[in-house]
């Protein structure tokens, strides 16, 4: 995480989004993740051009519950190569969330964000500005500040690595 | 202060005395993969590790997509007999006639042990509770990482105690008491907890039912689900027990909980968990009615044979009003039903019947929907095109509901057909 400051696009979402919806299981037989952001969000009603759409630095903006359902990591390879930076929700799914750690993917615990999307507070195309190691997002377009949890450290140490794998190898290595 | 199932169960294997919110590393008593072996032996590949820690401890069954339907699936399938030969893996279940969905077949084969500490790289694997077991589901790269290590992290989680009284009514069963707590507390009531069923109903129950409880604990968001260790799990694991190292434990009467709810099951009804979220519940009497094109009798939710046995009451000298796909969980439940001549009732009835699998539990095959059609399923999630196609339509239920729907052709009362 060189760069801590991010600036881009929200793409807004609700609470409880599963895992079909953000990666369906007709598509689990692929296991090049670099070949997953093609097939992001595609079953989410409204958000069907997410994956044509979608450009390097935008956010990913959800509620409540995110990740919610099957283990399957395509969830977060999708999104992670897709060029989204990190995940803003209230809070994850406890196997989305070691899965993310574990690829050394950022997702950060953001409070109140839930009620702000219910409320209209914060939409699809408003501009964030996101500091990562303060945990803080900015919402540029509409001039409102939401804060959120900075990562613990035992989390940190695997996602400096790079991941789980990369964090495993380099300790093979030495 | 007492001690929840969780704090027990990890600080046993962690070797010293936990709490809640502490962080633990721990030896995994059994790692469970599916079909998705493949994948994670490539990971495993990248870490550098020549073997894995245990090949005793690792577990493949393959069930997601069995006979291979496509080429991808083949080739994962392939590659998984390559790995089990080469890493010593001889806990393979194969396709044959000794596996099933691979949740039922870890409880059957003696896997699932009070007390142990079981991972498995598929959400489900909450399960093995039914046996007293701490069973949390993964991703891949941790399994590598596990395979690799022999270790796993897990922050000791707070604790959720449903208590349950009384019991059920004809026509009402663990699945209807499942949805309707998944209903009440949502998808994410119980994330990051350990789930606790305790009480007189949770002990008149089956391991069967007990299994359908903790299967749905992950739809709730649990890190896992568990039930008492008592007589009935240990005269299930006497002779087949694959390990030595179980040990039952059970929380004291003093724990401290997060959260701690009440339920008296003379009081669920019949129930459904309609389109597109498990937790959305409605009360039998709102749902009936409404037109189905496909029921579905089968997976590691409610395809055992105290399942299938109910569904069969209901459906036999009777015809199906709708196609009707009926998938016991395993060969043992399939040779058990032949052996009770369920097989026949069902066949006699119009069901079609295919192999021990998932089915099209996740859209895989076997019974995938057409736009527009609405399946009653007793399987664990009705998500936006789970099935296989995002313009379907998925309701949950009983063994019980989807028999009598399936004779209806719409979502029916079981207890008017009982």
């Amino acid at each position: 995480m060189e760069k801590t400051i991010l600036r881009g696009r929200a793409w807004v979402f609700g609470d409880d989004v599963d895992t079909d919806l953000i990666y369906h299981n007709k598509y689990l037989a692929e296991t090049d993740p670099k070949k997953m952001p093609q097939y992001s969000f595609e079953y989410y009603p409204g958000k069907e051009h997410f994956a044509k759409e979608v450009k390097p630095g935008d956010f990913v903006v959800a509620g409540t519950n995110f990740g919610c359902g099957s283990s399957r990591e395509h969830a977060v390879y999708c999104l992670k190569y897709a060029g989204v930076p990190v995940v803003l929700a209230e809070n994850y799914s406890r196997i989305y969330y070691r899965n993310a750690i574990n690829n050394g993917y950022p997702v950060l615990f953001i409070q109140g964000i839930s009620q702000a999307i219910k409320d209209g507070k914060i939409e699809d195309g408003d501009e964030l500005e996101v500091d990562l190691a303060k945990g803080e997002v900015k919402n540029v377009t509409k001039g409102t500040v939401f804060h959120g949890d900075a990562v613990a450290d035992l989390e940190k140490d695997i996602m400096a690595a790079g991941g789980l794998i990369e964090y495993l190898k380099s300790r093979a290595e030495q | 202060m007492g001690k929840t199932f969780a704090e027990k169960a990890l600080g046993r294997a962690a070797g010293h005395e936990v709490r809640a919110g502490e962080i633990v590393t721990v030896e995994p008593d059994f790692c469970m993969s599916h079909d998705n072996a493949a994948p994670i032996a490539r990971t495993f590949k990248k870490i550098g590790v020549k073997n894995v820690w245990k090949p005793e401890r690792i577990v493949f069954i393959l069930d997601h997509a069995v006979p291979a339907p496509s080429d991808d699936h083949a080739i994962n399938h392939k590659e998984i007999r390559e790995f089990s030969a080469e890493q010593g893996i001889a806990n393979f279940f194969d396709v044959t006639s000794k596996g099933g969905v691979c949740h039922q077949v870890m409880c059957e084969e003696g896997f699932a042990l009070p007390g142990l500490i079981m991972i498995g790289s598929d959400s489900h694997t909450c399960t093995y509770g039914a046996y007293g077991a701490f069973s949390t589901g993964i991703g891949r790269s941790e399994m590598a990482a596990a395979w690799a290590t022999g270790q796993i992290w897990f922050k000791v989680p707070e604790s959720l105690k449903v208590t349950v009284t009384g019991s059920f009514r004809p026509g009402v069963s663990a699945k209807d008491l499942i949805l309707t707590l998944i209903g009440d507390i949502k998808a994410d009531g119980a994330d990051y907890m350990s789930v606790e069923f305790h009480g007189p109903a949770i002990e008149a129950m089956s391991i069967a039912e007990r299994m359908t409880l903790c299967n749905m604990g992950i739809e709730m968001g649990a890190k896992n689900a568990v039930c008492p260790p008592d007589a009935k799990v240990l005269e299930a694991i006497r002779d087949k027990a694959k390990t030595d190292r179980w040990e039952a434990l059970w929380a004291d009467d003093d724990a401290v909980y997060a959260k701690e709810l009440t339920y008296d099951a003379g009081d669920i009804v019949p129930c459904v968990a309609k389109p597109h979220t498990v937790d959305n519940y409605a009360a039998i009497d709102e749902a009936k009615g409404t037109p189905i094109h496909q029921a579905f009798l089968g997976s590691c939710t409610n395809a055992r044979i105290e399942d299938l046995r109910a569904a069969a009451a209901i459906l036999k000298g009777k015809q199906v009003a709708v196609r009707t796909i009926v998938i016991p969980a395993s060969w043992k439940v399939y040779r058990q039903c032949l052996a009770e001549g369920l097989i026949e009732t069902f066949l006699d009835a119009g069901c079609v019947i295919t192999n021990p699998g998932c089915g099209p539990c996740m859209g895989n095959h076997e019974g995938i929907l057409a736009p527009g059609e609405t399946c009653i399923s007793t399987a664990n999630r009705n998500f936006k095109g789970r099935m296989g196609n995002k313009e379907s339509f998925i309701y949950l239920a009983s063994p019980l509901t989807v028999a009598a729907s399936a004779l209806k052709g719409e979502i029916a009362d079981p207890r008017e057909v009982l």
